[in-house]
């Protein structure tokens, strides 16, 4: 998993500006969005997505056998439960906070988001949404825009959701379009990558990584949006739901 | 926007560097690259870059450091191609960065399952690449192929049951269109092998097990019908070479299991401690040599093999392979056919008084209780040698005056568990087994327990032509360069450039950290720069602009 991704999209979740859901609240949005990326990869295989696929173990409940504070709850997450197939976990603490954030607050994030059709999902992802022509999935598609094939294991279905509705609020800054001009005149479109004082790191169209020195560019700019609709208005509810179920079904390796 | 998605898509995918067959085979023909663990398939560690020499090495100065999120020594070595560097955090995180300035492109970690029980460390030692896919074997025996542009997985395979002690930590090696690893585990009695796999798809191309079956021939090395075969290690924990003329990839195989307890693996114990010649298509075994049958002491043969012409005509066909031996032996073979063709100790040996016409070891076992020379670390270990073809010189880091006393002890084999057969001790009341590669601050044992040295060796006559002495052993690997540069470094953190010819000090810098991996070097723009890991860094140098 990528750390470096997941602190900018703590970064943006926790700005509250760029994000109408952040909470007010016991939780912070940023640490049950983190918690759920944690979830899909340390928790899913075992307790599955809606958390319920062990006989009397429904993480979603809210009631915990073996916790009741949260600070149980981080208890069983570094230990495990003996006696049980529940293993320790060497989590560090800003790890421990985001799962346990999001155990508290996964009914919330799985609840309300109808699946539809995968099959159907595909379709719409290949055809009429056309989003293949920018994004990778299983090695196929262009690299520029982020790869997909493991969406369904990193993001919730509620996180996907939103990004459908709100692509420009759901795009991490680090992922934006940036427009480079060299000192010899050279335009260069990119997706940014990585950004300090002194460089920045872009993936340009034609899929070449570069770095470059901000000293030595004429032009730097980040673009503030990318060309993409809210497909709330492009798609009908159901196909919307197609969509989901498709990118939910994205887990990437077996 | 519209415009910019029109421009994508007018755009032809692909255009990053494509690293092809051909280039790996001709690596040398652009040194300002690295495109292999030891840079090229003869895996001399020696750079053709020339714009630091002798005279400006002083002025060299610390360009950037990539710091690790990982506590593990750093054992990896970086690929740089057209640019882009390609490194291993350990345990497994694979990342790209911009080789002039180190700063990250993407990283893609594995994390590795909790079965895995490496002996020696959650480390590991590179990537290999071909075409754009980047090929990562890990911890928990998996190989990963990684896209080199977005740091996405492709595919893999699971090679090896972690949960039984496989385990890998080495760079694996590309040889046409497969992708060939071997795997760790020769102190958990695993079953060692080498086996390829296609690089488009990670299927399973052939499988060479290091410990012959039952009808196959070398079986018969393990004596007795017992199954200590079966649990035998000869694990392979290294990356092999590559003769294209020959066509022949070479590994080095480590020790048999249990580790210091023959008597329960009678025989010579193939191929443990030998090194092996496949046929990269097939696996089929060209030929073998074994450097210690029967192994009393762990003196694993998981060194580079180097392959050099070093013009021995009259002995045999021109074509060598250097190997100084952990067991304090350095080799000259034939590599057309693995025939001995000279070897003599580099540093003190006791276990042996020699070696017989054909190689083989002239045992000399020391009593129960004595100390036995080198010692169970050996007198050399998994650090890159190098040779240079403007010196003839081969460089090997040592260490001398280590001892260890062996204790064999009946060992039962059970899966997952340590398979040692006894433990070896220290000759020095108190004293460390094997000095700590990352203990203490102080250096309290050294020179009582062994020092370190880069040996260098003329191996057309055998002759030590200079020996660079260190007051702490040494676990780093050697870089020589066309300009008679010699980089390496020391568990005592220094880095060094020594005159490749003389063997004189010409610059050194302190990193502060143990140097646990081979220097490489590589440029960008013109400018050559030198990288080495120390502690949890690398640090990149370059001459002052």
């Amino acid at each position: 998993m990528r750390r470096l991704l997941f602190g900018v999209l703590a970064t943006l979740f926790a700005s509250g500006q760029l994000m109408a859901q952040a909470h007010v609240g016991q939780y912070e949005q940023a640490d049950i969005a983190y918690g759920s990326t944690l979830y899909a990869t340390y928790c899913v295989v075992c307790h599955g997505e809606s958390g319920d696929l062990f006989p009397g173990v429904n993480l979603r409940s809210g009631v915990f056998r073996h916790a009741a504070s949260d600070r149980d709850l981080r208890g069983i997450l570094l230990d495990g439960i003996p006696g049980t197939t529940m293993v320790p976990g060497a989590y560090e603490d800003a790890e421990l906070v985001a799962l346990v954030a999001y155990l508290r607050n996964m009914d919330t994030e799985i609840g309300g988001v109808a699946l539809g059709d995968a099959t159907r999902g595909q379709e719409l992802f290949q055809g009429r949404g056309d989003c293949g022509s920018c994004h990778r999935v299983a090695g196929q598609g262009p690299r520029f825009a982020p790869d997909l094939s493991a969406i369904g294991a990193i993001r919730s279905a509620a996180v996907l959701s939103r990004a459908l509705e709100d692509p420009h609020g759901s795009t991490l800054p680090m992922n934006r379009a940036v427009r480079v001009v060299t000192a010899d005149g050279t335009v260069i479109n990119g997706r940014r990558l990585n950004e300090d004082t002194y460089t920045v790191q872009l993936i340009a169209a034609d899929e070449r990584l570069l770095s470059l020195d901000k000293a030595d560019l004429r032009e730097y700019t980040i673009l503030t949006a990318w060309d993409l609709p809210s497909y709330a208005d492009v798609f009908s509810e159901e196909e919307v739901a197609d969509l989901l179920a498709y990118l939910r079904s994205l887990k990437g390796m077996n | 926007m519209a415009r910019f998605a029109l421009l994508l898509l007018l755009a032809p995918f692909g255009l990053s560097a494509q690293v092809s067959f051909e280039r790996l085979l001709n690596a040398e023909e652009e040194p300002h690259n690295w495109l292999t663990y030891s840079g090229t398939y003869a895996s001399t560690r020696y750079s053709l870059l020339d714009r630091i020499t002798p005279a400006n090495v002083g002025e060299l100065e610390l360009k950037w450091v990539f710091q690790a999120q990982s506590l593990e020594k750093f054992e990896s070595s970086p690929l740089v191609v057209d640019g882009i560097m390609y490194l291993t955090e350990a345990p497994n995180t694979a990342v790209a960065l911009d080789a002039a300035r180190g700063r990250v492109f993407w990283d893609y970690r594995h994390n590795p399952s909790n079965l895995s029980r490496p002996c020696c460390g959650r480390v590991n030692r590179g990537l290999a690449m071909l075409g754009d896919t980047l090929f990562m074997a890990t911890l928990d025996a998996q190989l990963i192929a990684i896209d080199a542009v977005n740091g996405q997985p492709v595919w893999r395979n699971a090679v090896a049951d972690p949960s039984a002690g496989y385990a890998m930590t080495l760079a694996p090696l590309v040889v046409k269109d497969k992708v060939i690893i071997g795997v760790a585990g020769g102190e958990f009695g695993i079953r060692g092998f080498i086996s390829a796999y296609d690089a488009e798809t990670g299927e399973e191309a052939w499988k060479f097990y290091t410990i012959p079956g039952p009808g196959e021939p070398g079986h018969e090395t393990w004596e007795g019908d017992t199954d200590a075969w079966q649990h035998g290690g000869a694990s392979v924990w290294l990356t092999g070479s590559y003769d294209p003329d020959l066509d022949q990839t070479y590994w080095g195989i480590g020790n048999p299991g249990p580790d210091w307890n023959p008597a329960q693996r009678p025989g010579d114990n193939l191929y443990s401690d030998a090194v092996v010649a496949l046929d990269p298509d097939t696996g089929e075994l060209q030929w073998y040599f074994q450097f210690t049958p029967n192994d009393d002491y762990d003196y694993d043969a998981v060194q580079i093999p180097v392959l050099a012409d070093i013009g021995l005509e009259t002995f045999s066909s021109g074509r060598q392979m250097l190997w100084a031996n952990r067991n304090g032996f350095f080799y000259v073979l034939d590599r057309t056919n693995g025939e001995f063709v000279r070897g003599e100790p580099f540093t003190d040996v006791n276990w042996a008084s020699g070696l017989s016409e054909s190689g083989r070891p002239i045992e000399t076992p020391q009593p129960p209780g004595e100390t036995t020379y080198p010692g169970v670390q050996g007198a050399t270990n998994w650090y890159s040698p190098s040779y240079s073809p403007r010196t003839g010189l081969f460089y090997v880091p040592a260490w001398e005056n280590y001892g260890s006393i062996f204790w064999p002890e009946e060992q039962e084999y059970q899966e997952g568990l340590r398979f040692l057969g006894g433990i070896p001790g220290t000759p020095i009341p108190g004293g460390p087994n094997i000095p700590s590669l990352r203990g203490s601050r102080i250096n309290n044992w050294t020179e009582a327990v062994g020092t370190g040295a880069v040996i260098a060796i003329d191996p057309v006559t055998g002759e030590h032509r200079w020996k660079y002495e260190m007051t702490d052993v040494t676990t780093s690997g050697i870089l020589t360069t066309a300009t008679d540069l010699l980089f390496t470094g020391g568990r005592e953190g220094y880095f060094h450039a020594l005159n490749a010819v003389t063997g004189d000090l010409l610059w050194r810098t302190n990193l502060g950290g143990d140097i646990a991996n081979g220097p490489i070097s590589y440029a960008v723009d013109g400018t050559q720069y030198v990288a080495v890991a120390a502690g949890n860094g690398l640090f990149v140098f370059g001459l002052r602009n």
